[in-house]
């Protein structure tokens, strides 16, 4: 007996563009199995018609190209093959795909604002984001109003080239997400995403990331607010395929309310011919209230012996009364000092957000998730 | 001038009581020194006076000013006047020091410190204590050694200006050099003979750096003896042995 040479994840099970490759999902598989497929209104089963309810607009930065085209467009599903039954059926389904395109060695001189406005009903999206080699960008996703949404993003990241991503999902309060974000990096890529879900009555996102040749290196981290009623889960695959090759997933949430549901699901992957690589996961809840509960779910599985490190960690837990009662004691009102200590707790994330209008966005939301 | 009145205190731990009837009084202008063996009720006296959730009053007053205390919440007590410097102060991830201080001084204070002030009055009191000023952006006793936590726990002392201060242990851990910078600060804030200090230790070393004007023996929850600071000499000589054998 040996190593084993084949992951064993559920997540690299099988993936399809064909719809009917997956079964409806019942909720006992392990992939769904948190999540509450009763509120999906229908992405799963294909009861959900599609009316094109999300409006997508792009501002994008003068050095890159933006296009809207058909499903017949050679660029789409290039770096990313629906990994799920809602992914699938949210590539079955979509109209138009945005792509931005920015250039060989082109420098983004702002960052591409891409706002995803839901207006009432259901719609499937794709949107594909293209780095050419030694180009650098940073994009932001946002995702507001109320929709009931299943998309896929590819992010194909050329050979040299960094692309920063923000993805904010700030929904309407009854906004169903469903959402793969595919990273492909190529030689010596740097990807960088920050993922934040304060809104939507469910959002299911699932950001994972390849490597098509060594040197990559991605940083994904995530930050989110839980209140009462909410089910926000994200679902993280790292597929190292190549040697010497990096990865580093912080995601770190606050939840208070009764009902108030966070899944995170960390997959890590280090595979026979992935000499050399490097990665950590870290995942960490705030229970601020009774009622809340976080499932947390790290796996690494390394199948080959020459790692240059791998790790994860994974802590759930309430306020620390001995930090509130410190603060406290020299005066800072309760309320106060609840909040500096989540604020610390958050703090050294937010300020990982490369867009600064962003990160004062954030942290504003942050506040007043708080003073709610 | 303030007076810190502490009558007939019970104070019990998960239904076990420790402090049965204690009664003492500081005022402005004053140190204490409470002395005793590990276990005698000490610490929880200065934690059930500044309010931690963990102890209960079962019965007793703390009148600060005449005010009953244990009728405030942690923060109220803090503002009314009462600091306590704490053995172990806890760390606290991702709040800075200057952040906190800040914080700190504004709640006490009722208002915002002007900040060129406010940097002004943190430089010299870190420069007093010997505080790197690199501490201020550290968070907050994140990877302090035991002096530094010390240290800075004096320096919110002279930063707050409380009525009344109950140091609780603050010379446990320290190197001689360490408790002569603390023993200063400690000095600093009795100088203007307007504040209260209630020095709780098991050692007699720091009452040679840190003089007190009375010393109360504890034993098994209660003040056993009392006297001058000749008391603190005599126990430095024969040990508590005798305490502890007769409350036991």
């Amino acid at each position: 007996m040996g190593l084993a040479t084949t992951p064993s994840s559920t997540l690299q099970r099988k993936s399809s563009y064909e719809l009917d490759d997956f079964a409806v999902p019942t909720g006992r598989e392990e992939e769904w199995r948190f999540t509450p497929l009763s509120r999906l209104k229908g992405l799963h089963d294909g009861t959900a018609a599609g009316s094109g309810a999300v409006s997508v607009a792009v501002d994008a930065a003068p050095e890159a190209t933006v296009e809207t085209v058909g499903r017949e467009d050679e660029r789409i599903g290039k770096a990313y093959v629906p990994a799920d039954r809602v992914s699938a059926q949210a590539y079955a389904a979509f109209e138009k795909a945005t792509v931005v395109t920015v250039p060989r060695e082109a420098v983004a001189s702002k960052p591409t604002v891409i706002t995803f406005t839901g207006g009432g009903g259901t719609a499937y999206g794709h949107t594909v984001v293209r780095l050419e080699p030694m180009a650098e960008a940073v994009v932001v996703l946002d995702h507001r109003g109320s929709a009931v949404y299943a998309d896929n993003v590819e992010f194909v990241v050329g050979d040299g080239a960094t692309l920063k991503v923000v993805s904010l999902q700030d929904w309407a309060d009854d906004a169903v997400h469903v959402s793969h974000h595919h990273a492909q990096l190529g030689k010596d890529a740097t990807f960088r995403g920050f993922v934040v879900t304060l809104g939507g009555d469910v959002v299911r996102l699932s950001p994972s990331v390849s490597y098509t040749a060594p040197g990559g290196d991605a940083d994904l981290t995530g930050l989110y607010f839980v209140d009462a009623g909410q089910h926000l889960e994200h679902r993280l695959l790292v597929d190292h395929s190549q040697p010497n090759c990096k990865s580093n997933v912080v995601y770190k949430g606050a939840l208070q309310g009764d009902d108030a549901h966070a899944v995170w699901i960390g997959d890590v992957i280090i595979r026979v011919e992935a000499e050399g690589t490097d990665t950590y996961e870290l995942n960490r809840n705030l229970l601020l209230t009774d009622g809340a509960r976080a499932d947390s779910v790290p796996n690494l599985e390394i199948l080959t012996g020459e790692v240059a490190g791998a790790g994860h960690a994974s802590a759930s837990g309430r306020l620390d009364d001995e930090h509130i009662f410190y603060l406290q004691a020299r005066g800072i009102p309760f309320d106060e000092a609840r909040r500096l200590v989540i604020r610390g707790f958050f703090g050294q994330l937010i300020e990982k957000i490369e867009v600064e209008e962003l990160r004062d966005r954030v942290m504003a939301k942050v506040e007043a998730e708080l003073a709610g | 001038m303030s007076t810190l009145e502490i009558r007939d205190l019970h104070v019990a731990v998960e239904d076990k009581p420790i402090l049965r009837g204690v009664n003492l009084t500081v005022k402005a202008g004053e140190t204490h020194a409470i002395m005793g063996p590990n276990g005698s009720g000490k610490s929880t006296l200065a934690y059930a006076i500044a309010g931690h959730p963990k102890y209960t009053v079962t019965g007793g007053q703390v009148l600060l000013d005449g005010v009953d205390l244990l009728e405030l919440s942690v923060d109220e007590r803090a503002r009314a006047g009462l600091f306590l410097a704490m053995q172990y102060p806890v760390e606290v991830p991702g709040v800075s020091v200057s952040n906190f201080l800040r914080s700190a001084v504004t709640s006490v204070r009722g208002e915002a410190p002007k900040l060129r002030e406010f940097a002004k009055d943190l430089k010299a009191g870190m420069d007093a204590l010997s505080i790197d000023a690199a501490f201020a952006q550290r968070n907050l006793n994140e990877g302090f050694s035991g002096g530094e936590k010390k240290r800075h726990e004096i320096l919110q002392l002279e930063l707050l200006k409380p009525k009344i201060a109950v140091l609780d242990e603050t010379d446990s851990g320290l190197d001689v050099d360490a408790l002569r910078v603390v023993s200063e600060g400690i000095n600093r804030f009795r100088a203007a003979g307007e504040t209260g200090v209630l020095l709780i230790t098991h050692y007699t070393r720091i009452l040679r750096y840190v003089k007190p004007d009375f010393v109360h023996v504890f034993a098994a929850g209660r003040v056993v003896e009392e006297g001058g600071p000749e008391l603190a000499d005599k126990l430095e000589a024969e040990g508590y042995e005798a305490y502890t054998k007769a409350s036991a």
